[in-house]
């Protein structure tokens, strides 16, 4: 199974891409994010949420599937 | 009336006064409402380390944000005594002076308008996933942080 992301914001620069899919399946969100910072070191700085399926979620969440977006803090309005 | 599903709040760039006064004329034929209030965002020419703010660059995670809207929609008519609502948010570039926003909430009496106008807009700058760059002259830009 792979693993599909959204980056929004500033962590989409970061990233240089606004979607991606990891050949790797983390079981947690937080060995999602061992990867990430592996993979891009400039995000470890960032603030930022995580949410599967448009439901934001703590670090020790599992992945089972689904639709995972990182966030930044939002600024509407 | 309440909307059951979530719609489409995004609007690409500018929300006109012109649409915002069409909003308002099409209220003229529910005459129960006594009293509408009405939230507008505007961009503002901040300046930051000597350079000016142009404009703001809307993106979003179109699909959580537009339930987002739909349950903070769904909350306020829970809330408060309401006859209508209506919500627009800009998407892509909104220049400086320009209307990103657009919140419109109608009722029979004016408190409670004031009130839940108030509750909606802090709920859509809490928890509504958008996320706004700020382009400056020079078209570096930086990342909006709202307060």
């Amino acid at each position: 199974m792979s693993t599909n992301i959204k980056y929004f914001g500033l962590l989409a620069e970061i990233t240089s891409c606004r979607e991606e899919s990891l050949g790797n399946s983390p079981s947690t969100v937080n060995e999602l994010l061992e990867l990430l910072f592996e993979k891009y070191p400039g995000l470890k700085e960032k603030d930022f949420r995580v949410a599967i399926d448009q439901q934001l979620v703590t670090e020790d969440a599992r992945i089972t599937g689904g639709e995972i977006a990182l966030l930044p803090p939002f600024s509407g309005g | 009336m309440k909307d059951k599903k979530p719609k489409n709040v995004f609007v690409e760039g500018a929300i006109s006064p012109e649409f915002i006064a069409t909003s308002i004329a099409k209220h003229q034929s529910k005459t129960s409402i006594g009293a509408h209030d009405i939230f507008l965002g505007q961009v503002r020419a901040d300046m930051v380390d000597n350079k000016t703010i142009k404009a703001i660059e809307y993106t979003a995670y179109e699909e959580m944000a537009n339930n987002k809207f739909h349950e903070i929609r769904e909350a306020t008519f829970g809330k408060y005594e309401l006859s209508c609502m209506h919500i627009y948010h800009s998407l892509g570039t909104v220049n400086a002076g320009e209307i990103c926003l657009f919140v419109f909430v109608s009722s029979p009496r004016r408190k409670v308008v004031f009130e839940a106008l108030e509750y909606v807009v802090e709920e859509i700058k809490a928890n509504v996933p958008v996320f706004g760059r700020e382009i400056f002259e020079d078209e570096s830009h930086q990342w909006k942080v709202n307060t």
